[in-house]
């Protein structure tokens, strides 16, 4: 008898803390909005996870789970990119802001310009991560869990209704690594003015460099060759083929298919390459060794003609 | 038919009724604890434990990101973990980082908790020590209550080289050093090959430092502690120990294993006892299973040894010289196997300690008549259920069952040592929830709810402060179960 009135007043407190202080900015409460009917939610990249539900869909309600609990805090509610923490990311300090899913406009395609990704893009954006972002690899997720959350990204915008993704482009085979390629693609590099945004010697301090931002106005910073170690969109040579043919939605960086044959593509690849001098590529080794005997040979990136 | 998945405010409807769910589980819980008699102790913090609010606030992840329900680590928080505290980007050195953040975090739990204990020794008069005599009594204590302390501070000294630190106080207020590490990531450029040294955790699949319970019973694992009666040894699975690691991961993390070279001084700093070394192996594999998502196995073998006596200065034990070492293991397996919304955590633990430490016994002196090594088996079943992010349901079965005592129950000759062949045993249970009422990339709060009872034969009970009194009888079934209710936050 002596502990009733302990427990009532534990009671009571507890009734009090559950209902009184309710948080109103908790994350499970927020409406997540989509745009998108619910049919097309889906993603059918079954080939890849090994798994198939029905008709090889997505699971849209695990999906919808994994979003809430992953995604979130920086793409937020609305899939906008206005997530809780996404004022705390400083484009001007390097960190991009989050991707607006509304918009799905995506930076690393295998489809041309302008057009959407296909749900294997959007898989190994997933399951890769941004190296020079916040957004990191989901890997220790399941394939399965990786391809819900493709489905759940799609529902935030109708393009994925009113569109179908673009056609993967074709990558040539990879022509080989020589200095005739890297001197060629060093031409390239300096006719097409890379260097304008990318600098001379690749370390995104161009002239144009500071003055650059995405289509949401936000500040953008040209990738630095001579220090990162991964591509935004991959680590290989046909990563970075596929980038300048494809370009970088939403952002400055555009495509170079138009410009360029796939050959010539090959050889910018390779003088990319020699740039990354953190890394000694075997194109960095070849290069070096032909301007050891080639001094003074080559004309300076970057000097326009007058 | 998505909008009931994901429509706020259908989720929010779905709130209440859980919360007329959990008060029930926290009224049945007080109902409960009339229904055995039990005892309790002071609480301090069961193992400092884990969860850093400033590594989200350094990556703008939620809690939920890296914990199924914090402390307890994802997938995805393990793998961040076993690559160092860092997501693997080009933004994980401290260079990139705003000036004023500062990776700390503090973690306490203000709480309510009853503790009951049956079958204690007891003044007959209380406080007449002299005109008493010892009778089997309850003990019992409530009220009001702190629990440990943790300030925590960890995270990269630079690209691949991480850090912890963890002075951790009890609820007085008295302070050790719960961790304290570097570690140098991907050496070689290989997440195989990590190199931690200094005092840490043992890289066991079920962590003790991370797990969903509080209170003074449940707040432990039973296993990673136990010793059998009469037995010399202090080793914890559950301690952090000091020494040097080297643990190694795939890219996903679904292949992990460690191996550690540590004191044989159970963690405890100023090299107080020994000067030999132990062995701790672990290995686990992660399998995705279908639609059931990622299941995972693996096995442990700690090795190691314990002085049985020391050098001595006039009599007087000198620190840290123990000798006449004497082995022990500890060797099982554990999983870690998701269905759907439920998360069940199995291990299976053999132990054996030399005969020596078994019974106390400097090697250097003869055995006692009837002596024998000490074995014992033991294993427990813990489940989660995550009804979502926010709340989580949990319990937990755990039993120990003595193989074999360091003496026989009958004794071959009147008046040689013995010991009940089921003296030590536990059996234990634990249920409660943790619901989550703000979850974002800054602090986190929880308010935790558990009940849990343990019933071990003949000794004092594992759990709580350890002040607990040994049974008048050496086969008496001594119950201890506590009830806790605390707001556990974490900023």
């Amino acid at each position: 008898m002596k502990r009733k009135p302990v427990f009532a007043a534990l009671f009571a407190a507890s009734l009090i803390l559950l209902f009184a202080t309710r948080p109103t900015e908790c994350f499970a409460q927020i409406d997540i909005h989509i745009h998108t009917a619910t049919n097309t939610m889906e993603s059918h990249i079954h080939g890849l996870t090994g798994e198939a539900f029905g008709d090889g869909q997505g699971r849209p309600d695990v999906g919808a789970q994994l979003y809430r609990r992953y995604c979130i805090g920086c793409h937020g509610p609305n899939g906008d990119g206005s997530g809780e923490n996404a004022m705390w990311f400083d484009p001007t300090m390097g960190f991009a802001k989050p991707r607006d899913f509304t918009l799905a406009v995506f930076k690393c395609r295998s489809t041309p310009t302008g057009t959407l990704p296909t749900e294997e893009d959007l898989f190994d954006s997933v399951t890769r991560g941004f190296v020079n972002t916040n957004m990191p690899s989901w890997r220790p997720l399941t394939e399965q869990e990786r391809a819900n959350l493709i489905a759940m990204v799609k529902a935030f915008s109708p393009r994925w209704q009113a569109e179908k993704p673009g056609a993967p482009i074709t990558i040539p085979p990879e022509t080989a690594p020589t200095v005739e390629s890297i001197l060629h693609g060093r031409e390239l590099f300096d006719k097409i003015q890379c260097w304008k945004c990318h600098g001379p010697e690749g370390r995104g301090d161009g002239p144009s460099a500071l003055t650059l931002t995405d289509t949401k106005g936000n500040p953008i910073r040209p990738y630095d060759f001579t220090t990162g170690e991964r591509f935004k969109c991959g680590a290989s040579n046909q990563d970075l083929y596929r980038i300048f043919m494809t370009g970088l939605d939403g952002t400055p960086m555009p495509s170079f298919s138009d410009n360029i044959k796939p050959e010539e593509a090959w050889d910018l690849v390779h003088f990319l390459r020699t740039l990354q001098v953190t890394l000694k590529t075997p194109e960095l080794a070849t290069f070096q060794t032909w301007l050891k005997g080639h001094p003074n040979t080559l004309k300076p990136i970057g000097q326009e003609v007058p | 038919m998505l909008s009931e998945f994901v429509d706020g405010k259908r989720l929010a409807g779905r709130l209440l009724p859980s919360s007329f769910f959990m008060l029930s589980c926290m009224i049945l819980s007080f109902i409960f604890i009339d229904a055995k008699p039990a005892y309790t102790l002071p609480l301090s913090h069961p193992g400092s434990v884990r969860a850093i609010p400033a590594f989200a606030r350094k990556y703008g992840l939620p809690c939920s990101a890296c914990h199924t329900a914090w402390p307890e680590l994802n997938w995805f928080g393990q793998a961040f973990r076993d690559n160092g505290y860092q997501l693997m980007n080009d933004r994980d050195s401290p260079i990139w980082q705003n000036p004023s953040f500062f990776p700390i975090t503090f973690r306490i739990t203000p709480n309510w908790h009853r503790e009951n204990t049956n079958h204690q020794a007891v003044d007959s008069i209380p406080g007449d020590g002299a005109g008493s005599v010892l009778v089997d009594g309850t003990v019992r204590q409530h009220g009001f209550d702190l629990s440990g302390f943790d300030l925590w501070t960890a995270g990269t000294l630079f690209k691949n080289i991480s850090f912890s630190l963890l002075p951790s106080a009890d609820s007085t207020g008295a302070f050790h050093f719960e961790n304290a590490f570097v570690r140098f990531d991907n050496l070689f450029n290989s997440r195989w090959v990590n190199l931690r040294f200094g005092k840490f955790e043992l890289d066991n699949l079920i962590s003790e430092k991370r797990f969903l319970f509080l209170s003074a019973n449940g707040g432990i694992y039973q296993l990673y502690h136990f010793v059998p009666v009469g037995d010399s040894n202090t080793f914890g699975l559950g301690d952090n120990q000091l020494g040097l690691e080297l643990a190694g991961h795939s890219i996903n993390s679904y292949t992990r294993y460690s191996v550690a070279l540590l004191s044989s001084n159970d963690g405890q700093v100023g090299l107080p006892a020994n000067r030999g070394y132990d062995t701790y192996l672990t290995f686990s594999q992660a399998f995705q299973v279908g639609s059931l998502g990622l299941q995972r196995f693996g096995a442990y073998a700690y090795i190691g040894e314990r002085p049985t006596f020391s050098q001595t200065t006039s009599g007087t034990l000198i620190p840290g010289t123990g000798m006449g070492n004497k082995s022990f293991y500890r060797v099982g397996f554990s999983g870690d196997f998701f269905f759907g919304k439920f998360e069940f955590l199995p291990l299976y633990m053999h132990g054996h300690d030399n005969v020596f430490l078994g019974t106390a016994t400097p090697s250097n002196q003869p055995l006692l008549p009837g002596a024998r090594a000490p074995s014992w088996n033991g294993g427990f079943v813990e489940t989660h259920y995550y009804y979502s992010p926010q709340l989580v349901l949990t319990q937990r079965v755990e039993i120990i069952r003595m193989a074999q005592q360091a003496f026989p129950s009958t004794p071959a000759a009147a008046g040689d040592p013995s010991i009940p062949d089921n003296q030590g045993n536990i059996n234990a249970y634990s249920v409660g929830f943790r619901w989550y009422p703000i979850m974002f990339s800054r602090a986190g709060l929880s308010w935790h709810n558990e009940f849990s009872i343990v019933k071990s034969i003949g000794i004092v009970p594992l759990s709580g402060s350890g002040n607990g009194l040994p049974p008048l009888s050496p086969t008496a079934g001594v119950w201890s179960n506590s009830v806790f209710t605390g707001l556990d936050f974490d900023f």
